[in-house]
């Protein structure tokens, strides 16, 4: 694995030791006062999840134009952390809702539109996993629809109606750091994308050993 | 069944339901809005817990993740040199 690796997962550990110490010392939100610190993991989980979205949509490209076993690895790697970091997302947000808005899940274009994104990589893996011989090519075809889909959903708040914030809050808190939300949300932002880094270099590491396996098998069965 | 052939079975069960959820009809009353501060403390949820199972969630699925990348790595690692094994024994 690289070099990188330890000094980056120390880092990495280091920021999330630090994230709820600033989380906990943030100030309530007015409104929702204790439930709104669910947002510092809420929406960093988007971030890293859109950061897979696209490292799969580069990886897909790449490997459906020039055939790079290496791009392949990337996105197939990348896919399954949009599935993870979506997922949490996806747990965390109804956690929010239920206490901001009074129901778990509501249908309407941000929730939906998410979870359909979330199971357009679901669809992903598994045409990876049972699509059988070329599968990899669909597959990174199902990749890069699903990152044309992302700015969709991320716009959606402001295109329909929605109980769902819109996108101007986060740079809005960003701007105004005297507020006390922007330090915790950023330091939480840039853990989970390093995570986001961490997890992909092992996950790649994996991948490309399956494939050295792969090559042993078909080297044996000659 | 197969367990390979179960999970797909269960998938597709998952998949091909969340749609269904889409349509159900909203329960009475949810069409009205009453904003959260003025339910009676009774019916307030405590954030707390939520809080709480929101951040557990992320560690437990980190920790679970990590767990199925470690566990696949091992078994490629096994399996790689259970076939080095195999091809140095039959070239000898």
């Amino acid at each position: 694995m690289k070099k990188s690796f330890v000094p980056l997962a120390v880092v990495t550990a280091l920021l999330f030791v630090i994230a709820p110490i600033l989380i906990a010392r943030a100030p309530y939100e007015s409104e929702m006062l204790l439930i709104q610190k669910i947002f510092y993991f809420h929406v960093p989980s988007w971030v890293a999840m859109y950061c897979g979205l696209l490292v799969c949509a580069v990886g897909s490209i790449w490997y459906l134009f020039k055939g790079n076993r290496v791009a392949d690895r990337y996105a197939e790697s990348a896919a399954e952390l949009v599935l993870l970091f979506g997922l949490n997302g996806l747990v965390s947000g109804p956690l929010w809702a239920r206490k901001a808005w009074g129901v778990w899940w509501q249908w309407d274009a941000k929730l939906t539109s998410a979870l359909l994104l979330w199971l357009i990589f679901v669809a992903y893996l598994l045409v990876r996993k049972y699509g059988g011989p070329g599968s990899e090519k669909l597959a990174a075809a199902v990749g890069i629809f699903g990152a044309a889909v992302s700015p969709f959903v991320y716009v959606s708040v402001n295109i329909w109606r929605t109980i769902h914030p819109k996108t101007s809050v986060v740079p809005d808190i960003v701007k105004n750091p005297a507020k006390g939300f922007a330090a915790p949300l950023l330091v939480s932002m840039l853990a989970f994308v390093l995570l986001f880094v961490l997890l992909l270099m092992v996950r790649v590491y994996l991948a490309a050993h399956q494939d050295a396996l792969d090559e042993l098998y078909l080297a044996h069965e000659d | 069944m197969k367990p390979r052939h179960l999970a797909i079975a269960i998938w597709s069960i998952i998949l091909m339901a969340a749609p269904l959820f889409a349509f159900q009809p909203p329960p009475p009353g949810q069409s009205e809005f009453v904003p959260i501060k003025e339910l009676p403390p009774s019916e307030q949820l405590p954030a707390a817990p939520l809080l709480v199972i929101a951040y557990a969630f992320f560690l437990a699925l980190m920790i679970f993740y990590v767990w199925t990348v470690w566990r696949r790595l091992n078994r490629v690692e096994r399996e790689i040199h259970t076939l080095e094994q195999r091809t140095t024994r039959s070239s000898r």
